[in-house]
């Protein structure tokens, strides 16, 4: 099999379709290992990482634990309310000593947009970012790509309309460039105050009224709306957000009869997303938390894989 | 002290539209000679300039010196340094020190500091006390110790009526106010120029608007009160229109630009990989925003550039975008920059003496400053540039003591070979030596 000819993932605007395929490919195979009774391959035996969390996670940072336990790796977690980020200590100065004892990947979610680029140049090790600030979850469009994928069999033509804060939404910029590529049609949807200044540089359509964006679409997308975003004024409460642009099934009327309905996770439910839909038939939220770990499997394969002398 | 003979040279005097070659004798500190043929003085210290420019010692009205309170960044002997490795014999040292530079004895701490210095030291006091934008700090006291004006620069005045009353009473003590356009609620945290790059970065945006509906306000303020206000680090295209107009309407201002904002736009902290020496404040703006700018600076919009030097220890700036503090170092790049944009043809209408003028005679004036010029009877302040002299910028060689340019490695033609102070030599060929009056 191929390899992913690159260092580091930091996003999803630098790839190819050719290495999404590649990655959507390769996933679907670790997809059929995780379904073996015995989910280990001793593909990465002897090979080291570190999953590194200056932000809280759970299912990303679950999802990366088990796709390096089922390839066999060795690895170490730190959070960064545990470690050295609480006694001053720079992120350089962080990882370049855990570098030494051999880590060869690293996996950073950290709060500063950036940071993972800045990481990627300071350390031999590859970086896959996990979630850098408001810039892009590259891992988290990859496994939605390939929920989608996996349910309609391709992701060409498909109508893919994300709801919410686009703004302050690194899923929502790595989906925007991810799905383009591999050539859906993307729009957004939520109150202008919640959307980037200049959504042209995406290329994307902009909706203020849920209805009209969801129209023939064949994938809805909800993110989280974080409540320190009504504390800074960008909307007046969480019932009126709720009332106006929450994702409810009379909302959703006019979209494609096998319509996907998907949310990252936290959810926050009756607010960006009623429970009805969530738990609902045409809702692949759970599937998303599966994929997670396939696609992460795949990366770790593709950056790793290949044997270093 | 001996007299100094420069010969040969190309004199670019643009106070007095000079520009020609001649020669300069300098004796006691003082510019006693320029014409196109002298005779040397046998006991003289000769200059052969010939194939080089000399002109007014270089100065800059915006620098950050740190001192007192971040020595580690840079201190008033480092900066005075690179100063003069820059070509410059005198500079304006912004108040936001620590503490603030709002008190009489804070002038006379940095004018006692800078005696002996490689370039001049000219001291901006704080506007307000503690630089807190609340109450007026002792402008004519400052003014009295020697203050060349007032500037809470770094932070805006967030209160009009503090401006007001500001503008006014400088206008009393004939000081020039010196305004750093930025309204903190637009600012909002933002750490780049919002528009397209911020958004696709995820970093947090600072529209155009922060600055300009600040400048919009003081230039109504000023208005209404009078007195001379100098607006620092204009960076957009809509700034450029506002003092524009107010210029036309016969408003009392001056306005400057840096070299950044001229060469660079919002697409290098993209094309860098998030490097934290694009972080500056006012931002890298659009390509349209500089195009504007250089419109402004040709049309006599903007009276002079100024580095904004402001220097930051490397660790500082070795961090994650958002943690890492704004400013970009200057002093020994500003003149190269801009004689490679001359040398380069880029800008139609930017020739040399163009330039010279924004360096010397309009600084000066802005801030009333002596020297500026060449004329018989001027301090003996100078600059000597080779034209043709090519080097890459390289940040470890700076006698600064920070590294933060985004220009480091850049390709320049056109650099500084000697900097005179007071008839004294404190940069030659890139060596500086400090003024020491005793020797």
């Amino acid at each position: 099999m191929q390899t992913l000819r690159r260092k580091d993932i930091l996003g999803l605007e630098e790839m190819s379709a050719e290495e999404i395929n590649l990655i959507l490919e390769t996933a679907r195979s670790m997809r059929e290992i995780m379904q073996r009774k015995i989910k280990k391959v001793p593909v990465l035996r002897g090979r080291s990482v570190l999953n590194l969390f200056y932000e809280p996670s759970t299912r990303t940072k679950a999802s990366f634990e088990l796709a390096q336990k089922y390839m066999s790796s060795d690895s170490v977690s730190v959070a960064g309310t545990s470690s050295s980020l609480v006694k001053g200590e720079t992120l350089k100065d962080t990882v370049r000593n855990v570098e030494i004892m051999g880590i060869e990947c690293v996996i950073m979610r950290h709060p500063v947009s950036g940071s993972s680029h800045y990481l990627a140049r300071n350390v031999e090790a590859s970086v896959i970012n996990a979630g850098d600030g408001m810039h892009e979850h590259p891992t988290q469009g990859l496994l939605d790509m390939f929920t989608i994928w996996e349910k309609k069999g391709r992701l060409e033509e498909l109508k893919v309309a994300i709801v919410g804060d686009i703004r302050h939404s690194r899923v929502a910029r790595s989906n925007l460039w991810g799905l383009q590529k591999m050539g859906a049609e993307v729009v957004v949807a939520g109150p202008p105050t919640l959307m980037p200044p200049d959504l042209n540089a995406f290329g994307v359509k902009h909706f203020t009224v849920i209805e009209e964006a969801v129209d023939g679409a064949d994938v809805v997308m909800a993110l989280r709306l974080q409540k320190e975003r009504q504390e800074s004024g960008l909307f007046p409460s969480m019932r009126e957000y709720a009332e106006l642009y929450g994702l409810t099934p009379q909302r959703i009327t006019r979209t494609k009869e096998d319509l996907l309905i998907m949310h990252p996770g936290p959810m926050n439910r009756g607010i960006e997303i009623s429970s009805e839909l969530a738990d609902g038939p045409q809702s692949v939220v759970l599937e998303q938390a599966a994929s997670g770990v396939a696609v992460r499997m795949a990366l770790l394969y593709l950056l790793l894989g290949g044997t270093k002398e | 002290m001996k007299p100094l003979f420069i010969t040969g040279g190309r004199v670019v005097d643009p106070a007095r539209n000079f520009d020609d070659s001649a020669d300069i004798l300098i004796r006691e500190g003082v510019v006693e000679k320029l014409e196109k043929e002298l005779k040397q003085p046998p006991e003289a210290e000769v200059i052969d300039a010939a194939g080089l420019v000399v002109t007014p010692g270089l100065i800059d009205i915006h620098v950050h010196l740190r001192d007192p309170g971040q020595e580690y960044k840079e201190d008033i002997l480092s900066g005075t340094r690179a100063a003069a490795a820059g070509g410059f014999t005198a500079l304006a040292a912004m108040a936001n020190t620590d503490p603030a530079g709002d008190d009489p004895s804070m002038i006379r701490y940095i004018y006692e500091r800078a005696a002996n210095a490689a370039a001049k030291v000219y001291p901006l006091g704080a506007l307000t006390k503690g630089l807190e934008g609340k109450e007026m700090a002792e402008l004519g006291r400052m003014k009295s110790a020697g203050a060349v004006g007032f500037s809470d620069d770094g932070r805006p005045v967030v209160d009009g009526t503090i401006m007001r009353n500001a503008l006014q009473y400088a206008c009393g003590i004939d000081a020039p106010v010196i305004a750093h356009e930025e309204d903190s609620y637009l600012f909002a945290g933002g750490v780049m120029h919002e528009g397209s790059v911020s958004s696709v970065l995820g970093l947090k945006g600072i529209p155009s608007a922060a600055e300009e509906a600040m400048m919009a306000r003081d230039l109504l303020i000023l208005k209404l009160t009078g007195g001379s206000l100098h607006l620092a680090h204009v960076s957009t295209a809509g700034s450029v229109e506002l003092v524009r107009n107010a210029k036309a309407e016969g408003l009392q201002l001056t306005a400057e630009v840096t070299p950044h904002h001229l060469l660079l736009t919002d697409r290098l902290v993209k094309n860098s990989g998030y490097n934290t020496n694009t972080k500056v404040n006012p931002p890298l703006r659009t390509e349209y925003d500089r195009q504007a700018l250089w419109a402004g600076l040709l049309d006599g919009t903007i009276d002079a550039i100024a580095s904004d030097h402001a220097p930051h220890h490397p660790d500082d700036k070795d961090v994650e975008y958002d943690f890492a503090p704004f400013g970009i170092a200057g002093l020994e790049t500003t003149l190269p920059l801009m004689l490679d944009e001359v040398a380069s043809g880029r800008i139609k209408k930017f020739t040399l003496p163009l330039l010279v003028e924004k360096l010397t005679s309009a600084p000066a004036r802005i801030l009333d400053l002596p020297g500026g010029t060449l004329a018989p009877g001027s301090p003996a302040d100078l600059t000597i540039i080779d034209l043709n002299r090519e080097f890459i910028v390289n940040p470890e060689t700076w006698y600064s003591k920070s590294r933060n340019t985004p220009f480091a490695g850049k390709r320049l033609t056109g650099a500084p070979v000697y900097t005179i102070v007071g008839g004294r030599i404190t940069m030659k060929e890139g060596v500086v030596t400090e003024n020491e009056k005793g020797a």
